[in-house]
């Protein structure tokens, strides 16, 4: 049986009468990429300070790794690496510096052994040139990278990325995501938050919409893509040599097919009740038309926020 | 809470600020230490009974004395250490990373207090060291047994005295999320203390009761005892006249009122007062400014306990 490790039942903040989390459930099994997704200000940021223990919920309950946040902080904090927007290091001291103090204060046994884990975790990262330089020097990019480095210190089973891509140029990104993907590999469960869409789709297994510190929808990115996509229709784009009048019309004869219109001089646009793939496919082979490309759109995550953020 | 100590520690030694404070406060030092030894002969009478502490008290006409230089330094060693103990870490981006570490919130602010009180005990012992070593070498009298006991209790009061000023520029650091602005806050609260105090004591008490050269002995006696209480409100009075007692053993009493009689009617046989009795008259000003720092400690203690992360 997979294990839940992040579980929270009606949790809810409110700052000043201002509410930044509204009754959130949320059950998060380990070694999932879960997105979290929102606009600036949804509340992912403060579910995430509860979660921690560093912010203490008003009313409701949250779990992490078994441990009560609230009441046993450092038991989660021991185990759950966190990567704040915008993080920041000590600019006077190296990047090696920097990660053995990370291990000093989660009384990590300092030693050979613990050298050797900043080591690899710098390279892993992609700074094992520049161990001994001082953070002061780094790129935007390579503080990412060495926070990612900082939370992997402690071997967490859990980590949090608020943002961990913003303001990092295309490459910078794909090597973040890269390194999560790999984090995943490790069995450590990644709660990954960001607006930025393409990149959720890219890596995440598992999605959570939040608008206005509601959760409005949750689920695997293929399952919600069936819920958004034209109201339960697929669109197939085929892409056929010449297309005949009568090939359009032997394909709206295919059960399940509603509409065929020809977009282009080669290409028709197909709407229908399910993947009709293998069929359409078929009746344009067997009609003598020669087949070049076709495409199943697919619902895009982009629609999915669209249309939940605008419910919430 | 060892590890931040540790770690703050490492950062006041290796950094400029500690560097140029160091210079200054040893310069000073030396350079009380020649007004010293200048005019050293014009204050020795073959019946003075502590010169080694002529050492640290004597002025040279305009040129003030090595107690005038240590207590205008202290508060700025205090404020040097302490006025960017909080919000530089939240600036830099380091706070929240640091609080995600498995270590209870008030091990940072803790710890940082401690290597601060280290860093100003170190600096003070030197300093205090520096210049009686010199003397001792120049001068050629060693100290009596009472004259170290008197040297040591007047390095823990000056101790105490820029652990107040510390104290108060972390309240500030902690209140205050620009560096600049804390620092001169602090810097606005020692000038008032150092330069305003006085004034406003001395223009309350001839308000309240005037004299000139024909007042009565009672009315002159009212009239210190009411600017001495009013100034004591100014940790500087506190402190400078906890030292003045401590390193001139004649000078008897703390009263303002007495020591104004005493000099008015002349005459007085100035016998030095014993260790044990110096020690009771200075014990409420020590046990104020001893106060006054956990009061401030306390402050930015519940302050930063209770501050919102978010607001972090």
């Amino acid at each position: 049986m997979e294990q839940v490790v992040v579980e929270t039942t009606e949790l809810t903040k409110s700052y000043n009468g201002f509410i930044a989390v509204d009754k959130l459930n949320l059950r998060i099994k380990e070694g999932e990429i879960y997105g979290f997704l929102g606009p600036n200000g949804a509340g992912k940021t403060t579910t995430i300070l509860m979660l921690l223990g560093l912010t203490e919920p008003t009313s409701g309950a949250a779990r992490v790794c078994g441990y009560n946040p609230t009441r046993e902080p450092l038991q989660v904090k021991r185990i759950v690496g966190y990567l704040p927007e915008n993080v920041g290091f000590y600019e006077d001291l190296t990047a090696r510096q920097n990660l053995r103090y990370t291990a000093e204060l989660n009384n990590l046994p300092g030693g050979e052994e613990i050298e050797k884990r900043i080591n690899n975790l710098l390279t892993t990262v992609g700074l094992s040139k520049v161990v001994d330089q001082k953070v002061a020097e780094f790129s935007h990019g390579m503080k990412q990278r060495l926070g990612i480095a900082d939370i992997l210190v402690k071997e967490p089973k859990l980590v949090f990325l608020d943002e961990p891509t913003s303001g990092i140029d295309p490459k910078g990104i794909g090597e973040i995501l890269d390194l999560i993907v790999k984090m995943a590999k490790r069995k450590v469960t990644v709660i990954f938050c960001s607006h930025q869409l393409s990149q959720v789709q890219k890596i995440c297994t598992q999605v959570g919409i939040l608008a206005k510190g509601r959760l409005v929808a949750e689920g695997s990115l293929d399952r919600l893509g069936k819920e958004t996509a034209a109201g339960g229709r697929y669109r197939i784009e085929v892409q056929v040599a010449q297309p005949s009048t009568n090939l359009i019309k032997l394909i709206k004869q295919t059960k399940g097919v509603k509409d065929v219109t020809g977009s282009t001089a080669d290409s028709l646009l197909i709407t229908c009740n399910s993947d009709l793939r293998s069929q359409i496919a078929k009746t344009i082979v067997d009609s003598g038309s020669s087949l070049i490309g076709m495409k199943i759109e697919e619902a895009s995550l982009e629609k999915i926020y669209k249309k939940y953020s605008r419910e919430g | 809470m060892y590890a931040v100590f540790r770690k703050e520690l490492t950062d006041h030694f290796n950094s400029i600020r500690f560097i140029i404070l160091f210079i200054v406060t040893i310069l000073a030092g030396i350079f009380a230490i020649y007004i010293a030894i200048q005019n050293i002969r014009s204050v020795v009478t073959p019946t003075t009974e502590f010169i080694f502490l002529k050492i640290f008290t004597t002025s040279g006409g305009t040129l003030p004395s090595f107690l005038f230089f240590i207590s205008l330094f202290i508060p700025i060693i205090g404020i040097a250490l302490g006025f960017d103990a909080i919000n530089s870490e939240r600036a830099s981006g380091n706070l929240s990373r640091l609080l995600a570490q498995p270590i209870y919130r008030d091990s940072v602010i803790n710890g940082k207090f401690l290597a601060g009180l280290s860093v100003l005990a170190i600096m003070v012992i030197s300093v205090i060291g520096i210049v009686a070593g010199l003397g001792l070498y120049i001068i050629g009298v060693s100290p009596t047994s009472e004259e170290v006991l008197r040297l040591i209790v007047f390095a823990v009061t000056s101790i105490i005295y820029g652990a107040f000023w510390m104290a108060l520029s972390i309240v500030f650091s902690v209140f205050f999320n620009r560096a600049a602005t804390s620092m001169l806050a602090s810097m606005a609260l020692w000038i008032f203390f150092f330069f305003f105090m006085p004034m406003i004591a001395g223009a309350i008490a001839n308000a309240q009761s005037p004299i000139d050269q024909n007042s009565s002995t009672a009315l002159i006696a009212s009239h210190y005892a009411m600017e001495g209480m009013i100034a004591r409100i100014s940790p500087r009075i506190l402190y400078e006249e906890s030292i003045s007692a401590l390193l001139t053993p004649e000078l008897g009493s703390l009263n303002p009122a007495l020591m104004a009689i005493s000099v008015l009617s002349a005459g007085r046989m100035l016998t030095p007062l014993p260790f044990v009795q110096s020690l009771l008259l200075i014990w409420p000003q020590v046990v104020s400014i001893i106060a006054l720092a956990t009061i401030c400690f306390a402050i930015s203690y519940l302050r930063f306990m209770r501050q919102e992360i978010r607001s972090i």
